[in-house]
C-alpha cells in the first residue's frame, strides 16, 4: 500500500452534487444494498466481524460484535440509532460527511438493520448543524422516493423506516445510554450498564448505537469485501479512517487514511506547522485523550500504539498546538467544557469537574502552588472510574499529561504571579491589523 | 397556548400530532415538539411547555426539566440572529476568545444578551464540530467559518443592516431563528440542494490524495479482484477536481476571508 492516504468516504466530496442520490449512485452507490439484501443477515453479521471495523466513534468496540450481541428470534422490536452528535472538542469528520455524502450514511443504515433485524432507524443528530440537517432530511426523502427505504425495499421484503431526530444542546449525548434517555424525550443522562444497548436499550428494546462514520464504512466491505478492508491498517485496527487536523497547521483538515498512520506523514503532506512555528502539544482522539508533544509524532495512529504511548486514538481528533500557546489555558478551557457538559447525575464528575476549574484558574492566574498540582491530580484520580459514564474519566487526561509533560510552564504561572503568553500571539490573524 | 389564535393552535396540534406519530412512543415526540414552539414564539415560554405538556400527557414540571437540560432551548425572547462564537479551548487559542471579547464591545451586550433593536442575540459556544476552520461562528446555526475580529464586525453589521448574508458553508440564504427552529423541528425549509458541499479544509486531503494520484480504495479493490483492469476502473481518477477548491492555503493567508466554500448552489 503505498498511498498515504485512502480517500473512500471523501472521495467524491469535491462534486458539487455529491450529496445528491444521483451522485452517489454515479460512484457505485446503492450496489452494495442490493447485494447485502441477497444475503444471510447473520452473513452480514459475520462479513462486519471479518472486516475488522472498529467503532468510530472513539471506543473502537467492535462494530460486528456489536451487531451480534443483538438476540434473534426474541420477539420484541429492534432498533439502529446512529450517533450523529458529533461534539467532542476537535472532532468535525462526521458533520463534512452528513453534509457532502449522506447517501453512504443512509445506505450503510439500511444494510445494518437488515443485518440486526430492525425496522425502524433513528438518526440522533446534533440540533446546532442546520444544512447538516436539511442534507439528513432530503437524503431520506431521495431514499424513500427510490425504494430503499419504506416499505419492500428493493423487492425483498424487507421493510424499514428512518427518522431524522434533532438534538437540543447537550454533549453528554454523545454517550450512548444518554443519547437514548434523550431520544424518549428525557434529559440526557446516562445509565448504568449493564444492562448494555443490545438487550436494553430504546424503550428497553435490543439497540445497536453507531457512529456515523462506522455506518458510512458498511457499503464499502459488502462491496469489496471483509478481506479487503481489513488489508488497510494495522494488525488490530483494521482498514481506513477520517484524520481530522486542526489548529496551528498549515492546511487543516480532514484527511481519510490507514489506520497506523502518524502526524508526521499526515504533516509533511499537508505543509506542516504553520510557518515559523513549532509542534508543542497536540490530542490524538479529541480533549477527551491524553495530551502528546513532539517525541510522539511518529506514533502509529492506532488503537493499540495510542494506548502504549499512554493516550488514546479517540475520534482521531488531531488539535495540533504550537509553541504561542498556553497548555494551562487550553486545559482550563476545557475542563470548564466538561464541568458545563457534566449532566449533573453522578457526584464525582459534577462536583469534581467544578473543583478542578476553581484550581486550574487559580494556577492560571499565577495564584495556585504546587501543592495545587498534587491535589489536582488526587481529583481527578477520584473522579476516574468512579463516574457513571466516560465524561468523567475525560477529566483527568487533559490535566494529568499536561502536568506531566508542561509542569515547569504551570509553576512558571506562579513565579510571573500570571500568565507568561500572549494570548495574541496564538491567533490566526497574529501580527495582523484586524 | 394563550397567545395564540385559534387558528394557529390547530395548525400547531395538526404538526404536533404528526411529529409524534413518527415515533414509537410519543413521549420520543418532546424535543422537536419543544423546537416546534420556539420556533413560533422565539423562545420555549410557559405556553410552549403547557402546550407541549398538554400533546404528550405530561406534567409542566416534567416538561420544564428538559427544557432546562439543553441550552438549545431558550428561556427569554431570542433575536432574529442568533450569533455564537465558539470559545472551546481550540478556537479560543485560535481567536474566538478575541472575536467575542470584541463584539461584545462592538453590539453593547454581555452574554446571552440581545441588542436594543431586538437583531442579535450574542453568546459564546461551545465546540461546533468545525475545527478545522477555527476560529468559527454560528449564526442560527449556520456556520462562518475562518472568522476575525474584522470579519465578525462586518457580520454583526450586515444583519443588523439587513443585508443579503449567507453562510461560510450552508444554505444559499440565512434564515431567521424561528425559521431554524421549524427545520429542528423536522419541517426543513427548501434550501436543502442549494448552498456549500464543502469548504477548503473539508477538501484538503483529497485534494492532496488526487495531486498524489492516490485512487480510492475501492478503486484499488476492483483492481485486485480482476487483474488487468486497471486501478481507474471505478471512474475515480478521471474526475477533475473542482479545482478552485482548497487551494492550501498557508500561515496568516487563513486570516483572509475565505472565499466561497466548495459546491454548487442548485
Amino acid at each position: 500500500m503505498t498511498s498515504v492516504l485512502t480517500p473512500e468516504l471523501t472521495a467524491r466530496w469535491d462534486e458539487p452534487d455529491s450529496f445528491t442520490r444521483a451522485a452517489y449512485r454515479r460512484g457505485g452507490g446503492y450496489r452494495a444494498l442490493a447485494r447485502a439484501l441477497a444475503m444471510n443477515p447473520d452473513d452480514l453479521v459475520q462479513m462486519t466481524k471479518d472486516s475488522g471495523l472498529r467503532g468510530r466513534g472513539g471506543a473502537g468496540f467492535p462494530t460486528g460484535l456489536k451487531w451480534g450481541f443483538i438476540p434473534q428470534g426474541d420477539g420484541k422490536p429492534h432498533y439502529l440509532v446512529v450517533n450523529a452528535d458529533e461534539s467532542e472538542p476537535g472532532a468535525c469528520k462526521d458533520i463534512p460527511t452528513m453534509l457532502a455524502n449522506p447517501h453512504a450514511l443512509i445506505e450503510g443504515i439500511v444494510i445494518a438493520c437488515y443485518a440486526i433485524r430492525a425496522d425502524k432507524a433513528f438518526i440522533y443528530v446534533r440540533g446546532e448543524v442546520l444544512h447538516v440537517i436539511r442534507r439528513l432530511h432530503h437524503a431520506v426523502a431521495e431514499a424513500y422516493a427510490a425504494g430503499y427505504l419504506g416499505s419492500n425495499i428493493l423487492g425483498s421484503g424487507f421493510d424499514l423506516d428512518v427518522v431524522v431526530h434533532a438534538g437540543a444542546g447537550a454533549y453528554i449525548c454523545g454517550e450512548e445510554t444518554a443519547l437514548l434517555d434523550s431520544l424518549e424525550g428525557f434529559r440526557g443522562q446516562p445509565r448504568l450498564k449493564p444492562p448494555f444497548p443490545a438487550i436494553a436499550g430504546l424503550y428497553a428494546c435490543p439497540t445497536v448505537v453507531n457512529n456515523v462514520e462506522s455506518i458510512a464504512s458498511i457499503p464499502y466491505i459488502i462491496s469489496n469485501g471483509a478481506a479487503d478492508f481489513a488489508a488497510f491498517g494495522t494488525e488490530k485496527s483494521k482498514g481506513f479512517g477520517i484524520f481530522s487536523l486542526s489548529g496551528h497547521v498549515t492546511t487543516p483538515g480532514q484527511y481519510e487514511a490507514p489506520l497506523g498512520t502518524t502526524l508526521r506523514e499526515l504533516l509533511d503532506l499537508s505543509g506542516g506547522i504553520r510557518a515559523g512555528h513549532r509542534l508543542k502539544f497536540w490530542t490524538p482522539g479529541g480533549s477527551s485523550t491524553p495530551l502528546f508533544t513532539e517525541e510522539h509524532l511518529d506514533v502509529a495512529l492506532d488503537y493499540e500504539s495510542v494506548a502504549a504511548a499512554g493516550s488514546m486514538l479517540g475520534t482521531r481528533s488531531l488539535q495540533i498546538f504550537d509553541e504561542t500557546t498556553c497548555v494551562v489555558r487550553v486545559v482550563l478551557r476545557w475542563i470548564q467544557f466538561y464541568e458545563h457538559e457534566s449532566c449533573g447525575k453522578c457526584t464525582p464528575c459534577r462536583e469534581g469537574s467544578y473543583w478542578v476549574v476553581q484550581l486550574l484558574d487559580q494556577l492560571e492566574r499565577g495564584e495556585g502552588s504546587e501543592a495545587d498540582l498534587d491535589k489536582l491530580l488526587d481529583i481527578c484520580q477520584n473522579i476516574t472510574g468512579r463516574a457513571f459514564c466516560a465524561l468523567g474519566d475525560s477529566i483527568e487526561s487533559p490535566v494529568k499529561s499536561s502536568i506531566r509533560y508542561f509542569k515547569d510552564e504551570y509553576l512558571e504561572h506562579q513565579r510571573r504571579g500570571g500568565c507568561p503568553f500572549d494570548p495574541v500571539a496564538s491567533t490566526l490573524f497574529a501580527g495582523e491589523l484586524v | 397556548m394563550m397567545t395564540l389564535s385559534d387558528d394557529r393552535r390547530a395548525a400547531l396540534e395538526a404538526e404536533a400530532a404528526e411529529i409524534i406519530s413518527r415515533y414509537p412512543r410519543s413521549r420520543s415526540a418532546l424535543l422537536p415538539l419543544l423546537h416546534l414552539v420556539q420556533a413560533e414564539e422565539g423562545y420555549v415560554s410557559a405556553d410552549g411547555i403547557a402546550f407541549c405538556a398538554g400533546q404528550l400527557g405530561l406534567t409542566e414540571a416534567e416538561v420544564t426539566a428538559v427544557v432546562s437540560f439543553y441550552t438549545m432551548y431558550k428561556r427569554r425572547p431570542v433575536g432574529d440572529y442568533h450569533v455564537g462564537v465558539c470559545t472551546n479551548a481550540l478556537c479560543a487559542v485560535m481567536g474566538g476568545d478575541a472575536i467575542f471579547a470584541d463584539l461584545q464591545r462592538h453590539l453593547g451586550v454581555g452574554n446571552a444578551e440581545t441588542t436594543p433593536d431586538g437583531k442579535i442575540t450574542l453568546e459564546h459556544l461551545e465546540c461546533n464540530a468545525a475545527c478545522d476552520y477555527a476560529p468559527v461562528m454560528m449564526v442560527n446555526w449556520e456556520f462562518f467559518d475562518d472568522m476575525t475580529p474584522q470579519s465578525a464586525r462586518e457580520l454583526v453589521d450586515g444583519l443588523r443592516a439587513g443585508d443579503d448574508i449567507a453562510p461560510t458553508r450552508g444554505a444559499p440564504r440565512l434564515c431567521t431563528w424561528r425559521e431554524a427552529s421549524r427545520i429542528l423541528a423536522g419541517y426543513p425549509d427548501d434550501q436543502a440542494a442549494g448552498g456549500h458541499t464543502a469548504g477548503h479544509a473539508t477538501l484538503a486531503g483529497l485534494r492532496i490524495a488526487k495531486e498524489h494520484g492516490w485512487a480510492p480504495p475501492a478503486a484499488g479493490a476492483a483492481a485486485r479482484e480482476s487483474t488487468g483492469r486497471d486501478s481507474t476502473g471505478r471512474d475515480s481518477t478521471g474526475r477533475d477536481s473542482t479545482a478552485s477548491a482548497g487551494t492550501a492555503r498557508t500561515g496568516t493567508a487563513r486570516a483572509q476571508r475565505p472565499g466561497p466554500a466548495e459546491g454548487g448552489q442548485q
